[in-house]
């Protein structure tokens, strides 16, 4: 079994399904010769040729655009955006057509395509190279939303997305891209969209996140456990659609839960997670329901100091887990 | 000047039936609309959008592509490349109705928001020009795929300004994909007329800019459409590449039935218009050239109002969609 | 000086020595390149940082190290001279801040203070406390501020609960929302009359949890139940004579004296057989008559009144039920009784004559429709059917009943009942085992 990290397990998911089925193809800015800004397609230009491993123009909505027209014809188009920073100019082709394509001709039209995007920052990329813009999308019905946060799930997860015969935006925080490496299996395998991993058990307070704070709860859920709290840590994977089962079986556990994620606050994914335990777990609730968030700015600054204070960290994880569970 | 010169239509390689089913189809949108815009006063059915002025452009150009085998992203007015391609008026009039049986999105959406899986129209939406693109990602697909198939597209002289017109006219110029961009230009969007619309003032003057021939032709001239669409359509299929039409039409109608153009237009400038009624253009053509007389006149009027009569009586009939339809097909169901 | 491997891209955590361009003892100046690094997104070359010289090169080429991880040594002008140290890797933890000050977690939300005064319960642990009939003033906080936490009700109930429980609330349907509906949950109490005012002279005793809890379960019986009360004489002359014969003989055998509840009790269990109605429950829109008959026996205590059930009493022989009896007051004097031993109880036997009463009106054991106290055995003298006189032990039976469930009528049969059964009790006419 192969030792990969993130973006080495979306290349080499990309691979073989561009090998599985002739109608995956990949298109986005600099993605062809130059195997994408982050190397997510680096080699593929080689082995698929230019047509099948596109360099667009620079053009958010046309490649998001004209990626709709070509699933409309039946191919399978992965489209990259380069930054998650830049996928507002493709809003609309998101929003307005491909979320509502099959909704609208009652199943007669349909987009399965894939829009993949480095999103999160703490790499000193500002206001501009670091932002997390899942929550625009989770609120519209008929799209799905994937963070994966382990390159073994980043497989499973990138290659169910490619085979959903419906729009799924695939989102990688590019802190993780090289920071996180993990056992990938060669052979084929997917993890179904839509359910959230345990990734920690434990029995005092539970901690419900996605993306790179997976890793800062898990690295503060070990500190934690010398001090004599298990955390459970719950990675949502999936945010739209959620997975209600799991957030209600993981809050119920222990009764003391904390929200974590990197984007802002308010009106963020851990508001509806929030709002699914208020309706489902309310007399098994031990205390208010918590969430660490990034702060409500509009994006993340450049200057060092700054950029950290609005980053979360283990150290800011375990004092709210902490805080929690002596509560 | 001796009459051994061809026939334009002749010249062009249509036979007089293929001329007179053209002029059926013109006919034919212009009654639907006519009676659209009765039921929409009639309190009967809530939204008309209306492509009169432009039948001669959208026959002409229509006529160009292989119904059932080329592939169609129009635009709203483009009730008459709908029925080209092979919609029927009941279709047609199950969407005006949004019965449940419309083939469009089952009284989802509102009217004159094409699709018609079996015949290759997608489906369209409300935010304007986003059909570009998909014309050009179709084009790009099929030709993934090795399919030879031609892509229309059309959008009105206003959406030409929006972004994904030239993402879409860039996209499909780099790769010289089979796309036909067509602009009915009937020089207002709503109520904003075309010199506070387009910089420069033409709209085939960009398609040089994206690297393919941007042509002007009379929207009201049934016959120049057809020979440029026809010429666009074997550039296309031999690999040259995209096009761009821009055809310069008429709207003699207001935008839409939500809109009232004597607002903004004096009523000499409509009445001025309506003398260029494209209907009457080719009616003139057809006498001159013996190929229709006033019998032939009278009972092609009679075949397509009973179309239109059955059409109307039938989608009136049928029923609206159960309510619960709103919760269906948000995602693939098994 | 410390040269370090330094961040050269957006998410390059890593870099590998490709060449080194200087060696120890080189002069260099400022910005000029000392070595090329290869990462997965850029080669670039490492500026040396001053001006100065090398001292030494703490990495080989071809080999790859985290970003901040010790790559050389310089000596700059000013700086005291400096051995070439050993090569000290420092692994920059993945995504973690090394060694930040734990900053407050200031975008999370303030609301887990120290509660407000008085107890502040959360739902977890108001469900617990009711399903299990809990009183949380009994138990002690190991949250913040002495918070009860849903793991300190949790481990109450792993352990038994509390003693001095009183009839929990699973006796009344188990849910919150049911509790609600019936009131039966700790519903506020009405205004009461306000309390008396001690004398200087007077001795205040402060009023335990136990005793709250017995206040609380009084006042609801009487409150809710309409107490209606009839009683009847029983000659035990028969039962009396029995306990006499066979009493040491039991005592031998069963190492427990022969007490005349069992007695009672299987007259009571077998008469309720026969009036299943006595063995029901008011429960607003319906009388729920109890499959299971479930003795409560009355056991007092030096400071308290404690209420054990023998379940299912009706299979239990006499002997089983002196047994059962005994262990169970046994129990409730040493403060052992389990949630399970004072629950689920479905008509209360008092052994009122145990302390020489003679007849009593015995409060209703709610939810239960009735309760039956059995009075002082005296020697009396009685009429008998030829209106002959003779002496005979007589014992009054009292019995309080709800009258929304229950009637004078049936209450009357099955006082009677009872009645017949202990007058027939004699010795040989009945089996102990």
């Amino acid at each position: 079994m192969a030792v990969l990290n993130l973006v080495e397990a979306v290349r080499e998911t990309l691979r073989a399904e561009m090998r599985r089925d002739r109608d995956v193809w990949v298109v986005g800015e600099d993605v062809g010769k130059k195997g994408g800004v982050f190397g997510a397609t680096l080699g593929l230009f080689d082995e698929f040729g230019p047509e099948r491993v596109q360099d667009s123009p620079l053009t958010e909505s046309a490649i998001v655009g004209v990626g709709i027209g070509a699933a409309l014809y039946g191919t399978k188009p992965v489209c990259e955006i380069q930054f998650a920073d830049f996928i507002f100019p493709a809003f609309n082709q998101i929003i307005s057509e491909a979320a509502k394509m099959r909704y609208r001709s009652n199943g007669a039209w349909t987009v399965p395509m894939v829009i993949r995007a480095p999103f999160g920052g703490g790499v000193h990329g500002g206001l501009y190279h670091s932002q997390s813009v899942e929550q625009y999308f989770t609120n519209t019905a008929g799209l799905k939303v994937v963070v994966p946060s382990t390159p073994y799930d980043a497989k499973g997860l990138l290659a169910a997305a490619i085979r959903d015969p419906d729009p799924v935006l695939f989102f990688e925080h590019k802190g993780l891209y090289r920071a996180v490496k993990g056992e990938v299996p060669e052979t084929d395998y997917i993890i179904p969209i839509g359910k959230a991993d345990l990734k920690r058990d434990g029995s005092d307070i539970t901690v419900i996140t996605y993306g790179k704070t997976v890793h800062f709860c898990l690295e503060a859920a070990n500190q934690l456990a010398r001090e004599g709290y298990e955390a459970l840590v719950l990675d949502l994977r999936t945010l739209l659609p959620l997975d209600r089962e799991a957030i209600v079986a993981a809050a119920k556990k222990t009764g003391k839960v904390l929200i974590v994620h990197e984007a802002g606050k308010t009106h963020g994914i851990g508001a509806e997670v929030s709002a699914i335990i208020a309706e489902e777990c309310l007399f098994d609730l031990d205390a208010p329901v918590q969430r660490l968030c990034g702060p409500d700015v509009p994006a993340m600054p450049y200057a060092g100091p700054m950029e950290k204070f609005f980053m979360l960290s283990p150290e800011k994880c375990l004092e709210a887990m902490r805080t929690l569970a002596k509560f | 000047m001796e009459a051994t010169t061809k026939a334009r239509h002749e010249a062009l390689g249509l036979s007089r039936e293929q001329l007179l089913e053209m002029y059926y189809y013109m006919l034919l949108t212009r009654r639907i609309d006519e009676r659209l815009w009765l039921l929409q006063r009639g309190g009967k059915i809530p939204f008309v959008i209306s492509p009169q002025g432009a039948e001669a452009a959208q026959i002409g150009a229509a006529f160009a592509f292989r119904r059932k085998h080329d592939w169609f992203t129009p635009y709203y007015r483009d009730l008459g490349i709908n029925l080209v391609a092979g919609v029927t008026p009941r279709e047609i009039m199950l969407g005006a109705f949004a019965r449940g049986a419309d083939p469009a999105s089952g009284g989802k959406q509102m009217p004159s928001h094409w699709g018609n899986r079996p015949l290759n129209v997608v489906s369209g939406s409300s935010p304007v020009t986003t059909q570009l693109l998909h014309a050009v990602g179709i084009a790009q697909a099929a030709r993934m795929r090795g399919d030879d198939i031609v892509a229309y597209t059309c959008c009105g002289e206003g959406s030409s300004n929006q972004g994904d017109f030239h993402e879409a006219l860039n996209w499909a110029g780099v790769h010289k994909l089979p796309v036909i961009f067509m602009v009915q230009n009937n020089e207002y969007a709503i109520s904003v007329p075309l010199d506070r619309q387009v910089a420069g003032g033409s709209v085939a003057a960009r398609g040089k800019g994206y690297g393919m021939p941007g042509i002007e032709v009379d929207g009201t001239d049934l016959l120049a459409v057809y020979a440029a669409f026809k010429t666009a359509h074997e550039r296309a299929r031999s690999g040259q590449g995209p096009s761009l039409i821009e055809a310069k039409c008429v709207r003699i109608t207001s935008h839409s039935s939500d809109d009232d153009q004597r607002r903004y237009r004096s009523s000499e400038e409509i009445e001025a218009i309506k003398a260029k009624d494209p209907i009457l253009k080719a009616r003139a053509y057809l006498y001159e050239h013996g190929i229709l007389d006033e019998a032939q006149e009278k009972e092609l009027e009679a075949r397509v109002m009973a179309e239109v009569d059955d059409a109307t009586d039938y989608a009136e009939s049928q029923p609206y969609a159960v309510p619960e339809q709103t919760l269906r097909h948000v995602y693939k169901e098994d | 000086m410390e040269i370090k491997m330094p961040q050269l891209g957006e998410s390059v955590t890593e870099g590998t020595i490709g060449k080194w361009l200087v060696k120890p003892g080189d002069a260099v100046k400022k910005y000029q390149p000392i070595a090329e690094v290869i990462t997965d997104k850029v080669n670039a070359e490492i500026p040396a940082p001053a001006d100065g010289t090398i001292i030494s090169l703490a990495v080989e080429e071809g080999s790859t190290h985290s970003v901040g991880t010790l790559i050389a040594t310089m000596q700059t002008a000013g700086e005291a001279p400096v051995a070439a140290p050993a090569p000290a890797p420092t692994a920059a933890p993945v995504g973690a801040t090394v060694g930040a000050p734990a900053p407050t977690a200031r975008a999370s939300t303030a609301v887990l203070e120290r509660p407000a005064g008085g107890a502040r319960y959360s739902p977890a642990v108001m469900k617990l406390a009711q399903e299990h009939g809990l009183d949380l003033t009994r138990i002690s906080g190991s949250g913040l501020g002495g918070r009860i936490t849903r793991k300190d009700v949790e481990a109450v109930i792993a352990a038994g609960g509390a003693a001095t429980q009183a009839q929990p609330a699973a006796d009344c349907v188990g849910s919150m929302v049911a509790a609600q509906a019936e009131t039966a949950a700790p519903a506020p109490a009405p205004a009461p009359a306000p309390a008396p005012t001690p004398l200087a002279a007077d001795q205040v005793i402060p009023v335990d949890a136990v005793r709250r809890r017995i206040a609380e379960k009084m006042r609801q019986s009487k409150h809710e139940a309409p107490h209606a009360w009839t009683m009847m004489p029983v000659d035990v002359t028969g039962l009396v004579k029995l306990k006499e014969q066979v009493g040491e003989e039991f005592k031998r055998r069963e190492g427990i004296s022969l007490s005349f509840v069992p007695f009672f009790i299987k007259a009571v269990v077998e008469s309720l057989k026969e009036y299943p109605i006595i063995n029901s429950q008011w429960a607003g829109d319906s009388i729920i008559m109890k499959k299971e008959i479930n003795i409560s026996i009355a056991v007092a205590t030096e400071t308290a009144l404690a209420v054990p059930v023998i379940k299912q009493a009706d299979r239990l022989s006499i002997a089983g039920l002196n047994h059962a009896v005994a262990d169970l007051a046994g129990r409730a004097r040493a403060g052992k009784l389990t949630l399970d031993d004072i629950s689920g109880g479905t008509f209360t036997v008092n052994n009122t004559g145990y302390f020489g009463s003679f007849m009593s009106a015995p409060i209703i054991n709610h939810p239960q429709a009735a309760i039956l106290s059995f009075e002082a055995i005296t020697k009396t003298p009685v009429v008998l059917e030829n209106d002959a006189i003779a002496i005979r032990s007589i014992m009054n039976i009292c019995m309080s009943l709800d009258h929304r469930v229950l009637d004078g009528l049936v209450c009357g049969r099955f006082l009677q009942a009872v009645k017949a059964r202990l007058e027939s009790y004699q010795p040989g006419s009945i089996q102990l085992y």
